[in-house]
């Protein structure tokens, strides 16, 4: 089972069971849905911009633990991020995920990088990345994420 | 016993007649089938996503690269030995489906490339020209997408509206609501034979007698029914009905409609092009008699052959003896699953095939499937294209095992330990 737990690891079990800023949020100025028709999985992401930060951000929604992880250390990471930096980490975390690069030393993922077990397992990237993706839409202030087929 | 595996007592009677394999049986059966040699992720495969497409055997395999070797040939028209010999090979897969059918006419198989495509030939073909704008079509709260959406599209195109007969808790059709929406404007009936997200099993004989009350034709959708239990059209007097050959052990790409002559005869084609036409000039074409007039271009040969040995590998087992096998692995499997906390199964109807669907608390069903996955177990997750059935049960998705001629006692222990391992993972 140890491959298992390179997926499962103990952070995003946790994660998975007590997601963090998994609620509404009253002041949202932004708001964009995700679906991945592939599974049913659905998230909304909420943002509240000031400016060019986020100054808070919260989801709701169902999905797998991965997903569901996945969106909750989103939320935490992101917090306090100007977006410019908030789509960097992304880019990065998606790097992570699709096993295009491993993580370059100096880089700093922080808890994220929980999810580089992930990338042996192409079927479940995009599990990683909806609310990634559905964060990127809010951003852009779309309503709705399209997913890439590529991932 | 427990309830849900109690329910199934009732099922399928023709099945209880006949035995489940033997264990020797079963072996020899097994060895027919190169795939299930192998090992995944360093375990045994055990293949259980049989609803989506089944394993084939080497009679299939042989068949095509038979073909392939041997009589590679366009068919019809030709004059020479190897078109001669395709031609022949075709028509015998035809008369092959229509025994399996018990059709009254080979002429009334019409090669197409799935369920699918069956479906949308009726909707386009007899749909837009017999249903017009107020007319209703009746589907079932049960369907597949592909029973639903091609539907959509025609009822949009004509201004027709698209009623929907509900399903009760156990996922059984509520034939009582069903019957009360049949109505004056209604056009056409579709239903599933068997569900492939619930396994139920529709009581497809009395559907179409009631449809047939008000002289409405009724298509079933068997891609799911088939493979597991004997299908005599003349005897259900339905007037369209439609399969795949993947999900019977036959190749993907070729699948059935199985239409009434005088339906078939009556209607436009589908498709225009060689081989579904009489003549053709600048002003106009003439079209060929059926099954032709519907299978413009040059059709799924290999297909069609491989289809033909599909049929023939599993008629020579029974498919009444297949039907038992597989209710008894649903029995053990059902009774298996039941002893797992939090596990729920989702459709417990009285008649039903071959299929377990279910969800675990606190753990989504592509979890389940990732980690069944590295036990070498094979399932299927998500909605199984049968979003509306997921809303009625309130769930985004299911895990779902589906069982197969192949499959065996010793397979369903493998999957109840598995789904204990994932509950470990979660615990």
């Amino acid at each position: 089972m140890s491959d298992l737990r390179d997926l499962y690891q103990e952070v995003i079990l946790e994660h998975s069971k007590t997601p963090r800023n998994f609620h509404d949020l009253a002041g949202a100025n932004h708001k964009a849905e995700g679906f991945n028709p592939l599974c049913g999985d659905q998230f909304t992401v909420y943002l509240h911009m000031d400016g060019d930060t986020v100054r808070d951000i919260s989801f709701q929604g169902a999905g797998c633990a991965i997903s569901k992880a996945s969106a909750s250390m989103m939320t935490q990471v992101v917090k306090g991020k100007s977006r410019a930096e908030a789509e960097k980490l992304f880019e990065r975390f998606h790097r992570l995920v699709t096993g295009e690069e491993p993580p370059k030393s100096g880089e700093d993922l922080g808890k994220l990088a929980v999810f580089s077990g992930v990338s042996e397992y192409p079927a479940r990237v995009k599990c990683a990345t909806l609310a990634w993706h559905t964060l990127q839409a809010a951003l852009e202030g779309q309503a709705e994420a399209v997913l890439p087929d590529e991932e | 016993m427990t309830t849900a595996a109690r329910n199934l007592g009732t099922g399928l009677q023709a099945s209880q007649a006949a035995r489940a394999f033997s264990p020797s049986e079963l072996q020899k059966i097994r060895a027919d089938f190169p795939i299930l040699q192998q090992t995944v992720h360093g375990k045994p495969l055990v293949y259980f996503d049989n609803a989506a497409t089944s394993q084939k055997p080497r009679a299939v395999i042989d068949a095509i690269v038979r073909y392939y070797e041997t009589t590679n040939a366009n068919i019809h028209r030709g004059v020479h030995y190897l078109s001669e010999h395709a031609t022949e090979q075709h028509d015998a897969a035809r008369r092959a489906v229509q025994k399996f059918l018990n059709a009254r006419s080979a002429n009334e198989i019409v090669f197409v490339r799935g369920a699918t495509e069956a479906i949308n030939l009726v909707a386009q073909s007899y749909g837009r020209s017999h249903i017009g704008s107020g007319d209703e079509v009746l589907i079932t709260g049960m369907e597949h997408h592909s029973d639903i959406v091609p539907w959509q599209l025609l009822c949009d195109e004509k201004d027709a509206k698209l009623c929907v007969g509900p399903i009760d808790d156990n996922g059984e059709l509520l034939l009582d609501e069903f019957a009360g929406l049949i109505g004056p404007r209604t056009k056409l009936v579709a239903v599933t034979h068997v569900s492939n997200a619930l396994g139920t099993v529709n009581p497809v004989r009395r559907i179409i007698e009631l449809a047939h009350e008000r002289n409405i034709p009724v298509l079933v959708d068997g891609a799911q029914a088939v493979p597991h239990l004997k299908v005599d059209v003349q005897e259900l007097d339905a007037d369209f009905y439609v399969f795949s050959g993947h999900k019977i052990y036959g190749p993907t790409g070729i699948g059935v409609l199985y239409g009434k002559a005088e339906l078939l005869n009556a209607m436009p084609p589908y498709q225009g092009g060689g081989d579904m036409i009489a003549s053709v000039t600048f002003e106009k074409s003439t079209y060929n008699k059926i099954p032709y007039k519907f299978e413009a271009g040059t059709p799924d040969i290999a297909g069609a052959i491989g289809l033909g040995a599909a049929l023939r590998y599993v008629s020579a087992l029974g498919i009444e003896r297949i039907g038992a096998h597989e209710h008894d692995l649903l029995e053990y499997a059902t009774e298996g699953v039941s002893q797992v906390r939090g596990l729920r199964i989702v459709g417990s109807a009285k008649e039903k095939a071959g299929v377990l669907s279910f969800t675990l608390e606190n753990v989504h069903p592509h979890d389940i499937g990732t980690i069944l996955d590295r036990e070498g177990i094979a399932i299927r997750t998500g909605h199984h294209c049968s979003q509306p059935v997921m809303r009625r049960f309130n769930i985004p998705a299911t895990a779902r095992a589906s069982f197969a001629l192949y499959n065996t006692r010793e397979e369903v222990d493998a999957l109840v330990r598995g789904i204990e391992k994932v509950r470990e993972v979660f615990a």
